[in-house]
């Protein structure tokens, strides 16, 4: 099935972004992340320019993350006061992102930067990742309890001014504190065309100390809004969406997120935290390979 | 320079007595819209005395198809620190976006160097204008990376047999583009050349422009950004929401 791209101004196998939206979508549904951060650098593989493929993943973030949102609603799983000073962090972050985006975009090296940034972000968190559920299958084995996760926030966060009571969060601490961490954020959603979940939610648990029952709905709410900020910001200054390519992905990915929630009923947790930490160690090597070895293409251009 | 201009000034008015060029192209308006994956094009034409009658002698024909020119940035990777990053670049001014050549021979069999350089017959010969001072050795090295480039996008071709004369009157061409084609006007010129000399030439436009959907797309992208990105994101809460929906009664 060809369907040509208004924006990407090429001729793509419309079954295939189908596919591809599902693959991410079914990996949200499970592991409750975005899966931008597989689908941006699959479409650059797959041939669409980099800029577009940026800026159209964010939507079917959007789009996946929806109905993820409206579930933890149901269950008290959000904290919309602490969501909502992530999310005034996110939007600016994201304005801040579309202005790094341009800058680096005309000195020629947004796609070394979009690189790196995956290579250092995916290897660390999955390797933490990696870790962490590797002793968990462990102790499970061993018969052992898991061991008891004090939850603090990060000395940094005690020291800040100006403290507020994030009641269904379980915290007295400063705004700035979520405020800087969705601004980090949203700078990586407009630049990585990701949600930014991967990061978030250990954010949330490690340097803030949320309560683990309103972590994923929060960064949930933070992700929708962040990443339709980003699809405005991108429109706006960049015009690089393409919405023929947004609704294939999203044909593909709010389907596969449902399927995903109802396989994720049948996996223990601590091995699905193994898989996802798995796929994003290996999206991080297929990065950091591409950086160190000659590229196909030694030359790009770009319009003066 | 001046020399050259003369020259072909001189080579101009001594073709009163040449044959006479019929170029036809079998679209001259290409429509870019949904399901559009390239096209086809056929330059055909015939090569006639100037009293009608077949040209009767033995000549060599080039069909040129350019797309517009853009001006560009172009860059150059190179491994500094263990990765590979943008180093260098240039910029040309002039940038065919499309640029497909084809012959009934080799370039090199039917003109001289000086006269493909004229015309623009071959890939070596593209006009780019480099914005700014370099050296020649530099420029070569830029534009064989931007040849090399577009000719595996399927943008830049050469083809030493793509030309078909039959009975020393009719030619034929056939010049595929790919769906990544920039929208435009195209221009196909066609060469009839003797003894290294161009005799006849004659130019035929092609456009190429999105319709209907495609075009009211990338329009409405362009010049109404934020209702396109409220769209877009109304789009994919929706999907979002539906998809919820859907999956809840099942």
């Amino acid at each position: 099935m060809d369907v040509y791209l208004p924006i990407a101004n090429l001729s793509v196998n419309g079954l295939v972004i189908i596919a591809l939206g599902a693959v991410t979508g079914i990996l949200s549904g499970m592991f409750g992340v975005g899966g931008g951060f597989l689908t941006t650098p699959l479409l650059i593989f797959y041939g669409i320019p980099p800029t577009v493929a940026a800026a159209s993943a964010a939507s079917q973030v959007t789009g996946a993350s929806v109905s993820g949102v409206f579930a933890y609603t149901k269950r008290n799983g959000v904290d919309y006061q602490m969501g909502g000073v992530m999310v005034a962090g996110g939007v600016l972050g994201s304005g801040i992102g579309a202005l790094l985006f341009n800058f680096l975009e005309s000195v020629g090296q947004i796609d070394t930067v979009i690189n790196i940034l995956y290579v250092v972000l995916l290897g660390t968190i999955g390797g933490l990742m990696a870790r962490e559920s590797i002793q968990a299958i462990r102790a499970a084995r061993e018969g052992a309890p898991p061991p008891p996760r004090k939850r603090r926030h990060h000395p940094i966060v005690a020291s800040l001014p100006l403290r507020w009571r994030f009641y269904r969060s379980g915290l007295y601490i400063s705004p700035l504190a979520p405020l800087a961490i969705g601004m980090g954020v949203g700078v990586l959603t407009t630049l990585m065309g990701v949600g930014g979940g991967f990061i978030l939610v250990p954010a949330m648990l490690y340097i803030l100390g949320m309560s683990a029952n309103v972590v994923v709905g929060t960064s949930l709410f933070q992700i929708l809004f962040v990443t339709m900020a980003s699809t405005m910001m991108h429109s706006l200054t960049t015009k690089a969406v393409d919405i023929v390519l947004a609704v294939l992905l999203l044909l593909g990915s709010v389907t596969g997120a449902q399927i995903g929630s109802q396989l994720a009923g049948k996996f223990q947790p601590q091995k699905l935290r193994f898989i996802l930490a798995a796929i994003v160690l290996l999206v991080a090597l297929r990065m950091a390979f591409g950086l160190g070895f000659r590229p196909s293409e030694i030359y790009s251009v770009a319009p003066l | 320079m001046r020399m050259l201009f003369a020259l072909v000034a001189l080579l101009l008015l001594g073709a009163a007595r040449d044959p006479i060029l019929v170029p036809e192209v079998s679209q001259h308006d290409i429509q870019v819209r949904q399901g559009f994956t390239g096209t086809e094009l056929l330059l055909f034409g015939a090569i006639l005395d100037p009293s009608g009658t077949r040209a009767g002698r033995d000549y060599d024909i080039v069909v040129v198809l350019k797309g517009p020119t853009q001006p560009i940035r172009l860059r150059e990777k190179q491994k500094i620190a263990g990765i590979w990053i943008n180093a260098d670049s240039t910029a040309f001014r002039s940038a065919p976006s499309f640029f497909a050549v084809a012959s009934s021979r080799p370039i090199g069999e039917i003109v001289d160097e000086r006269t493909a350089a004229i015309y623009e017959l071959g890939l070596n010969w593209l006009q780019l204008s480099p914005i700014g001072a370099i050296d020649p050795e530099e420029q070569a090295r830029f534009s064989s990376g931007l040849v090399d480039l577009r000719a595996r996008e399927g943008l830049y071709s050469e083809n030493s047999k793509g030309v078909e004369v039959s009975e020393q009157v009719l030619y034929q061409a056939r010049i595929s583009l790919p769906s990544s084609v920039q929208t435009g006007t195209y221009t196909a010129e066609t060469f009839a050349i003797t003894k290294g000399r161009v005799i006849a030439s004659a130019t035929a436009k092609v456009e190429v422009r999105k319709i209907g959907f495609e075009r009211f797309v990338a329009v409405f992208a362009q010049e109404q950004s934020l209702f396109y990105g409220l769209l877009v994101v109304a789009v994919s809460v929706g999907m979002g929401w539906l998809a919820g929906r859907l999956f809840a009664l099942v």
